[in-house]
């Protein structure tokens, strides 16, 4: 009886999610609208108990559990409590935006916390079981709260699109997963890669598996040129749930790319090391490109995340340790800034208005300095260039990939960077060089100010002493590999 | 007590005052910013001078050495110090951007405490570009630059700001990005290092110095700027305010000037050598086209930027020559233009903030109206088109005789800068202080007050003092130029 208890010890954390999102749906229906903050609260506590359960318990070298469908290591547990937080914010920014528009509801609460078990489940998978069923559990969850706000058509065939397209790449997926299976006899990513190892003569079995998973996971990563979906879903979800998309699933989605490229797949690196060239080189080429051309903030972050992903296969494509531990800080600087810059325009958002233009930045700098500075933090974050910590993150991929002889990738990269530089500009150029054209008084709530403070301010700090994050993501990846 | 850190300070005290700066917020702080901004001007000045009365003129090796371990995944330290060569420019920075809150102090009224902060935080950047002895460390600093500069330009600059700020801003970052891909490569060929000094011993294949050559070469000459990459310039210059084509002019074409004693010829030494033909064509271009593309300016800022890309064009020249002379008629003419051109800006920002104009054809008759300003601007003219006893002789002579030891021919083509430099600042001179007055508004302008004797004064005296005893500058570069050429002489082949 113990010992069968202690198998359940691993998975503490997510059992806890799991309770209180229970707890959370049957409360919520007892209350009525005036008190929803207990489900704010309530949600909000949930991510702390659980960092609590991950930290408590961190590991610090890999542990199968659950019979093998479950590994909890210092990689799962640092994204893990990397998933909490970005959570945690994408709460508080969302709060102010989601009760102005009658979005403010118990469902918002438990969909976003499925979603995070979801992703908790991804970052701990070691067999292709479990990720699968943690990648079903986020998107649906992420169908729904595109789908939250009925009455908009836009918002309804955001979901629609997202839903259909993602059926699909799960479907290729299981194909993928399928034939692995039909070539190594197993679904445990651990006994896939001793199979694998030992040499196979099903080549071209495995060779297709591998381009169907690798297509699956360049749709959830929004890889061109799986990523017909990204722009129009993000700009047709309510702003708060573009926050969301935008920012944890991202982690959890390299963290897929890792299990089942880095651990299960090791050995095929020569296989899908090129696949994943291609998808890199035409995610930066298209998400640079189009990004200019649009005028709606969303859809350029759309396009910006597209050229962000095929920079963070930079280094997954390196195939090392190095690769994937530069690949991780990159994700995590990703939706640091991802969350700050959505966050923004959550901020400057009122009732019945979307700071969602381009032209709604105009003349920031005048209307309020402080959030203008952070927003220009952010831009010049995500343009790369120092001392932010995009700079850094664009650094550790770049030498990912000169390090395994690739100086032409890298050399490609920093062009279409050069590309993207001009649409991060262009943004600071309306907030600092024009007059404004939206003279209202900014209405953000003191609590989304203070975790915008602190969001635009880390990017700068972690700028000046990288160090930290760098050490915790190379510690993780050499532990867990 | 502060002993061990003189560069961090020189680094960190102008931008912490530029925060507290910034942190005065509005316009209604303006003069509480102002005179902040002076004292942090004057500080960061101030913490500077020891490392003239402390610097040990004998050696080559890099003084006021600080190192510490900054990001230990990449190997990356924080590493400052400084030699001969980049020890006069911390100088000059330091002392171009008290005169830089001065020249700013009446004429700009809006956003006062983020103007006077984005020089500050400039400059001290700046510092660091020209200390770092870590090549991520000078990535850091030489890129962070950018953002000030790209606001004051696009913030506080003429009409056509935009246009000019973006150009500015893609037009560098197209050359440090290709640099870093080089960095990178270089990091992994000396076995996992970021120090400069130990790229300097790195050997390396004629292919890769080649190609890092072009990477490099393309970083600090858009910087420079070269001929062809020059486009940014005049039009960053005619939209920036007075403040910002100062340290354009002065400062940040010195920090491309540098790269090329830091970085190219040392790391590069085989490639250098090979291509310097290449270079000392571009150069030459640079001196004779680009002097006469001045010729031809109505606008007297665009004809001074011409004329600034002209000048570096014989500090690249030069440093392509391959002895003692050329270098440090490059680092002579280098500070030397750093003065005239900060003078000559300064100069057209007077005119401007009375007529609201910098077409040549707008003025006229100056000289009645405010003769000691035309006494100055005089003098800065000169200096500019090289007049002996005036600093701007002085380099230009050195890069001159050093280049008739190369090569008479390179010399005959560079000496007709003394023709074309004279004929485009005197002329100019001549039109807008000269002659009869035919604008009206001419009438009415008063001469220079104090502030601004007091500015153009410092500057003259600095032209003046360097075009009669230019030693105490050349002793100061001269050891380390010796060693730094006499390793440039190795070749680093495998």
């Amino acid at each position: 009886m113990r010992d069968s208890l202690i198998q359940f010890a691993p998975v503490l954390p997510e059992i806890f999610v799991l309770a209180m999102v229970s707890l959370i749906l049957l409360v919520d229906a007892a209350v009525d609208d005036g008190k929803r903050a207990i489900a704010y609260v309530l949600s909000l506590v949930t991510l702390a108990g659980a960092a609590f359960l991950t930290v408590r318990d961190f590991s610090t070298m890999p542990l199968l559990a659950l019979g093998g469908l479950f590994i909890d290591d210092p990689l799962a547990d640092v994204l893990k409590l990397f998933l909490y937080l970005s959570v945690a914010a994408v709460l508080v920014y969302s709060r102010g935006y989601l009760r102005e528009r009658g979005l403010y509801k118990g469902e918002f609460f438990v969909l976003a916390l499925f979603a995070l078990l979801g992703m908790m489940v991804m970052v701990s998978a070691s067999h292709f079981l479990t990720l699968y069923l943690g990648l079903e559990l986020l998107s649906l969850s992420l169908y729904a709260m595109v789908a939250l706000r009925r009455d908009s058509s836009m918002a309804t065939e955001a979901a629609m699109k997202y839903f259909v397209l993602g059926a699909l790449a799960s479907g290729m997926l299981l194909y993928g997963m399928s034939m692995v299976y039909g070539v190594t006899g197993s679904l445990a990513l651990g006994d896939i890669a001793q199979n694998l190892a030992d040499g196979t003569d099903l080549r071209i079995p495995l060779v297709f598996g591998i381009v169907f998973i690798v297509a699956g996971v360049a749709f959830k990563l929004g890889a061109v040129p799986f990523h017909m979906w990204v722009p129009d879903v993000y700009h047709g979800a309510p702003t708060a749930m573009t926050l969301f998309i935008g920012s944890a699933p991202k982690i959890a989605a390299f963290a897929f790319a890792v299990r089942i490229l880095g651990q299960g797949l090791e050995s095929q690196v020569a296989e899908w090391r090129d696949m994943l060239v291609i998808l890199a080189v035409l995610s930066m080429a298209v998400g640079n490109i189009a990004a200019i051309a649009q005028s709606n903030l969303k859809r350029m972050f759309a396009y910006s995340t597209i050229s962000h992903m095929g920079f963070m296969l930079l280094g997954i494509l390196a195939g090392s340790q190095n690769g994937y531990g530069s690949a991780m800080f990159y994700v995590l600087v990703y939706t640091l800034m991802s969350l700050g810059g959505f966050g923004m325009i959550l901020l400057l958002s009122r009732a019945g208005f979307e700071a969602d233009q381009l032209d709604d930045f105009k003349g920031l700098n005048r209307r309020s300095p402080w959030l203008a500075f952070l927003m220009l933090l952010l831009m010049f974050s995500m343009a790369g260039i120092p001392p932010t910590v995009g700079f850094y993150a664009k650094l550790a991929v770049l030498q990912a990939v000169v390090e395994i002889g690739y100086v032409w990738l890298a050399v490609a990269a920093v062009l279409f960077s050069l590309v993207g530089a001009f649409y991060y500009l262009r943004v600071v150029k309306l907030m600092y060089f024009d007059a404004p054209h939206d003279t209202a008084p900014i209405l953000a709530r003191p609590d989304a100010r203070l975790i915008m403070s602190a969001n635009g301010l880390a990017v700068l700090a972690l700028g000046i002493l990288p160090q930290p994050l760098m050490a915790i993501c190379v510690t993780a990846i050499g532990a867990s590999f | 007590m502060f002993g061990q850190s003189i560069l961090s300070l020189v680094i960190w005290v102008p931008i912490l005052a530029g925060v507290a700066v910034l942190a005065t917020g509005s316009d209604r702080n303006a003069p509480l910013a102002r005179w902040l901004s002076l004292g942090g001007a004057l500080m960061g000045l101030i913490v500077a001078i020891p490392l003239v009365t402390g610097f040990d003129t004998a050696t080559s090796a890099m003084q006021f050495v600080e190192k510490t371990t900054w990001i230990p995944a990449f190997n990356v330290h924080y590493h400052l110090g400084v030699d001969g060569i980049s020890m006069p420019l911390i100088l000059l920075n330091s002392f171009v951007t008290v005169l830089v809150v001065i020249a700013g102090w009446q004429v700009i009224q809006d956003k006062v405490a983020q103007y006077m902060a984005a020089f500050l935080i400039m400059s001290g950047l700046i510092n660091g570009v020209f200390a770092a002895l870590d090549g991520i460390l000078f990535y850091v600093f030489f890129e962070g630059m950018l953002i000030p500069l790209y606001l004051i330009v696009g913030v506080w600059g003429g009409p056509n700001r935009v246009y000019a700020a973006i150009k500015f801003f893609l037009y560098t970052l197209l050359g440090s990005l290709l640099m870093l891909v080089s960095m990178i490569y270089l990091y992994f060929q000396s076995g996992g290092s970021f120090d400069i000094q130990t790229w300097h011993a790195t050997t390396l294949g004629m292919t890769a110095q080649t190609l890092m050559f072009f990477a490099f070469l393309l970083a600090f000459g858009v910087k420079v700027p070269m001929w062809p990459v020059h486009t940014w310039l005049p039009d960053a210059h005619v939209e920036a305010p007075t403040g910002g084509s100062v340290v354009l002019a002065a400062i940040t074409l010195k920090v491309g000037a540098y790269g090329f004693l830091r970085f190219i010829l040392p790391i590069l030494p085989d490639a250098s050598h090979e291509l310097a033909w290449f270079v000392i064509m571009l150069s030459l271009i640079a001196v004779v086209y680009i002097g006469l593309v001045a010729l031809v300016q109505a606008d007297m800022k665009k004809l001074i930027a011409y004329s600034s890309i002209a000048h570096m064009g014989f500090v690249t020249l030069g440093f392509f020559l391959f002895n003692p002379l050329g270098w440090e008629g490059g680092l002579v003419q280098m500070i030397s233009h750093g003065f005239v051109s900060a003078a000559l800006f300064l100069c057209i920002g007077v005119m401007y903030d009375r007529l609201h104009s910098r077409q040549i054809k707008d003025y006229g008759g100056l000289a009645s109206r405010m003769p000691v300003f035309a006494a100055f601007f005089m003098l800065f003219a000169m200096a500019n088109a090289g007049l002996p006893a005036t600093s701007g002789f002085v380099g230009e002579f050195m890069v001159i005789m050093a280049a008739t030891q190369v090569n008479f021919w390179y010399a005959l083509v560079a000496a007709t800068t003394l023709i074309t430099g004279a004929a485009y600042t005197l002329w100019m001179y001549k039109r807008v202080v000269f002659g009869s007055v035919t604008n009206p508004k001419v009438e009415a302008m008063r001469d220079i007050d104090a502030r601004e004797i007091l500015l153009l004064g410092v500057l003259a005296v600095c032209v003046l003092g360097m075009g009669l005893y230019p030693k105490p500058f050349t002793d100061v570069m001269h050891a380390s130029v010796v060693d730094l050429l006499a390793h440039v002489a190795q070749s680093k082949l495998p």
